[in-house]
């Protein structure tokens, strides 16, 4: 029996972008327990509901977090229009549709140089960041953002894509597709890579039902949960969608999965560009909001939960966002009772934590 | 082969006293629990319980007065702890038996339980 010590890990660490704390209990080199501490960046937004009305919350929800952005803005409005009882046009649910698989494309391209970039692997890193960036770009050319597009509002779309750019858009994923396998191989080939994912931080598919999990570490489990098999956003349920499921449960697994979607993402985009309907973007809102409505979005790192409720006046009288981090934390405690000290970092990276998201 | 859900609103009003039990009934139904949060209403508090199965939502509606303590249901569902003491650190709504309770201290915010308003010198909006 070793000594017992505990080793606060973060909240500043090399491989957090984002300040998160856990005390971790260990004996030798193995972790026996992990203790969560957040709320180093509560920002209070859900709380400026009071001061701002309900189109203008629209820019202030767009802000909990700079990469899944668009998704909190179409969650909003999507709660707010089913408070309102308002439909908004086909031809917006498809580009809504279509920008959040463009989301879900960089955001899992961000995650993989992040992961490669905790494992030491630092051209990998800064090749799938260059990648990201083409992704970058066609936000900025469609929406005029990289980071915050405010093209979703209430009732619609702020602005169309016309047909011409959306078939550039495919053209340039295609393009890239290349690109991205031969980096992504890398992931799921080389032996050192590998090393460091496999068999470590397993969550079984009874923990990740048990412990809530959502997103990718759930379906890294084994677990089929994904929204986009629901008609609750989007235009999903026309475009053939499945989820990606990987049974492992280990760090590799949750790679795995976020790897696939990559590919899934451009499919999905290609399908839907081939489907968009001719039409408007927006339609007119009007009046208060005096009903309440909860619903939810598969953003990249999982469920994301939205409730609006009125009170018959322009305010909101509850805006309530639940990120997958929050959702994702007991998991990531679980999965770090008893691996090495030195795979904590991986482990805290496999859940693909958002703090900015977590904490609002 | 995806599944086609109705996105229809289910929200169960339930009392302080039968809390355990529904959670309880739930779990064992095989929901999920995905969230909970707070509103203020006045000098009340609702506190809106979440819960997944299918993929289709569940929500059990909680109205209690400022003061009133509620059971905690991390029992059933352990990760209910981050909701729990969330509530209680920006709305000061005390939670009995939390599986781990931060005691205050897993937000850290300039003003303690910032949207209650029965704290001194604060009106009910």
């Amino acid at each position: 029996m070793g000594k017992k010590t505990i080793i606060p890990f973060g909240p500043q660490h090399p491989v957090l972008p984002e300040p998160v704390h856990l005390d971790l209990v260990i004996e030798d080199e193995t972790v026996l327990e992990a203790i969560p501490s957040i709320g180093f960046i509560h920002r209070g937004l859900e709380k400026l509901v009071e001061t701002k009305d309900y189109t203008q919350m629209v820019y202030v929800i767009e802000r909990i977090c700079g990469i899944c952005s668009f998704g909190h803005g179409w969650g909003y409005c999507a709660a707010v229009e089913g408070a309102m009882n308002v439909e908004i046009p086909k031809r917006a649910e498809y580009l809504r549709t279509i920008l959040h698989e463009l989301s879900r494309l960089h955001s899992h391209l961000l995650w993989l140089g992040l992961l490669a970039d905790a494992f030491g692997f630092e051209s990998l890193f800064q090749h799938c960041w260059r990648v990201r960036e083409t992704i970058l770009d066609i936000l900025e050319k469609t929406t005029g953002g990289r980071v915050i597009f405010s093209i979703c509002q209430v009732g619609g779309m702020r602005k169309d894509i016309d047909d011409k750019t959306l078939k550039d858009i495919v053209a340039i994923l295609n393009g890239i597709k290349a690109e991205i396998k031969e980096l992504t191989d890398v992931f799921l080939e080389d032996d050192s890579v590998k090393n460091r994912m496999c068999g470590v931080g397993v969550l079984s598919k009874e923990d990740a039902e048990e412990l809530c999990a959502v997103g990718p570490v759930a379906r890294g489990s084994g677990v089929v949960q994904d929204l986009r098999m629901t008609n609750d956003h989007g235009v999903y349920g026309e475009l053939d969608f499945e989820p990606m499921i990987e049974e492992a449960g280990d760090c590799y697994a949750r790679c795995k999965v976020r790897i696939r979607e990559v590919f899934q993402s451009i499919e999905l985009i290609e399908k839907a560009v081939d489907k968009i309907p001719a039409g408007d973007v927006s339609v007119e809102v009007k009046g208060n909001v005096d009903g309440e409505f909860a619903t939810r979005i598969e953003q990249p790192r999982g469920e994301a939960f939205y409730y609006a409720k009125g009170a018959d006046s322009k305010f909101l009288k509850r805006m309530r966002v639940r990120t997958p981090t929050n959702m994702n934390i007991p998991a990531l405690v679980k999965t770090l009772q008893g691996c090495d000290l030195a795979d904590v970092p991986i482990l805290v990276l496999t859940i693909d934590p958002c703090i900015s998201c977590t904490e609002r | 082969m995806s599944e086609r859900v109705d996105n229809k609103q289910n929200f169960t009003p339930v009392s302080v006293s039968r809390l355990l039990t529904e959670v309880r009934d739930l779990k064992a139904d095989g929901y999920r629990f995905c969230q909970a949060c707070a509103t203020m209403m006045g000098d009340k508090v609702e506190i809106l319980y979440s819960f997944d199965k299918g993929h289709q939502l569940k929500n059990l509606r909680l109205t209690i007065s400022q003061k009133e303590e509620v059971e905690s249901i991390t029992g059933e569902f352990w990760p209910a702890f981050i909701y729990e003491n969330e509530m209680h650190d920006l709305f000061g709504v005390k939670f009995n038996h939390m599986a781990l309770d931060y005691q205050g201290n897993f937000f850290k915010v300039a003003e303690p339980t910032p949207w209650n308003t029965e704290k001194e010198g604060k009106e009910g909006k």
